[in-house]
């Protein structure tokens, strides 16, 4: 039989049992009503809990855009000092990044088509459900019983045709939502344990560490310069050095040459 | 007759489309019993452009019930099969 035929024989039969169920066919407006009314407030919450997941959504795509630029940003320092291999590895990472920013895009872009449609059958229901209340005090007013009984039918097949569709919705966006939150918690696992490192900035991943272990260590030798400058005069370098520093051993036939200097007073004192 | 689009909304067809329409829902039938995914989705993809195209989209705050059901455009070959197998108890709410 044709599909078309089939899906509205399946969604009016739920109405029609719904409707032989009933003894009398006015409770059944009334049941119906609470029902549409419980109905729009799952839809409602539907709509809230897509916009949730959306907003999350966009802040670990901020989060992500942030270590890119670390990455990028760490892979020019180690590039200017002279470490290309640690610019390599930043910016591998970030590739890496990219790719779980591309992912995030396309998941936040069906969110979105998701919400706006739960949006609009929430909107949709909401007239119907406002119809059929009028509709609702109308028939039960007026009622004979074979006129009502036809009238109730109608409407109620009507809005029960609209609720097993909002249903069928609110039913595809809870799925949906679900499955991009358990995405997102590995996203935000992730950013946890640093394995995409923490874009908050407060753990140090390993590039960040040999950046700054490379830039300590020129900060001491600049500092150890700046010293042999002041300390030194600037032709005996050698032997000062040889001197202050007891693990320098090449340094010790040095002492001889410095000699004819004639500073052995000098270094008597600091010894 | 009046046709509704799952997720979409009701269309009022002139019955002299009827024909036109049952047509193509009848490649739909062949293709979600033939399993073929291709045919399916540019058959469904056919038939909701005939009815958008033809119909006239009903005021949201009718209540007349329709004669004739599709699913959404995004639906799969799995979802439509789901629907088709479902009891009236089944899956679908309300």
């Amino acid at each position: 039989m044709s599909v078309m035929k089939r899906l509205q024989m399946i969604f009016s039969a739920k109405a029609n049992k719904a409707l032989d169920n009933a003894e009398d066919p006015r409770e059944t407006l009334d049941y119906s009503y609470q029902r549409q009314l419980e109905m729009l407030q799952k839809v409602r919450r539907g709509v809230a809990d897509v916009a949730t997941s959306r907003k999350r959504l966009e802040l670990q795509t901020q989060q992500l855009q942030q270590q890119s630029d670390k990455l990028e940003t760490q892979s020019r320092q180690a590039l200017a000092a002279g470490r290309e291999d640690l610019a390599r590895e930043a910016l591998t990472r970030r590739s890496g990044v990219a790719q779980q920013q591309a992912d995030l895009v396309t998941q936040h872009a069906a969110l979105q088509a998701e919400e706006e449609k739960l949006t609009l059958a929430s909107q949709r229901l909401q007239a119907k459900v406002d119809a059929f209340r009028t509709r609702k005090e109308t028939i039960k007013a007026t009622y004979t019983a074979a006129e009502a009984q036809t009238k109730i039918g109608e409407a109620f097949s009507g809005i029960s045709e609209e609720m097993g569709d909002v249903g069928l919705a609110v039913q595809r966006a809870e799925d949906k939502t679900q499955s991009m939150q358990a995405r997102a918690g590995a996203i935000d696992e992730l950013l946890a344990s640093g394995a995409l490192d923490d874009a908050s900035g407060t753990a140090k991943d390993d590039i960040t560490a040999e950046l700054e272990r490379m830039s300590s260590e020129g900060e001491v030798e600049l500092e150890l310069a700046r010293l042999k400058g002041e300390i030194g005069p600037g032709k005996a370098p050698e032997a000062i050095e040889g001197s202050t520093s007891p693990t320098a051993q090449p340094a010790a036939p040095q002492p001889e040459q410095a000699q004819p200097q004639a500073r052995p007073q000098t270094e008597e004192g600091r010894s | 007759m009046i046709v509704r689009i799952l997720g979409e909304g009701q269309y009022s067809v002139d019955d002299a489309q009827a024909d036109l329409l049952n047509g193509l829902d009848s490649g739909l039938e062949r293709a979600v019993e033939a399993g073929d995914e291709d045919s399916f989705r540019s058959a469904l993809s056919d038939l909701l452009t005939q009815v958008r195209a033809l119909g006239e989209r009903l005021p949201d705050d009718s209540l007349e019930p329709s004669d004739a059901l599709l699913p959404t455009e995004d639906s799969s070959l799995e979802d439509v099969r789901t629907l088709l197998a479902d009891s009236s108890e089944g899956l679908i709410p309300g």
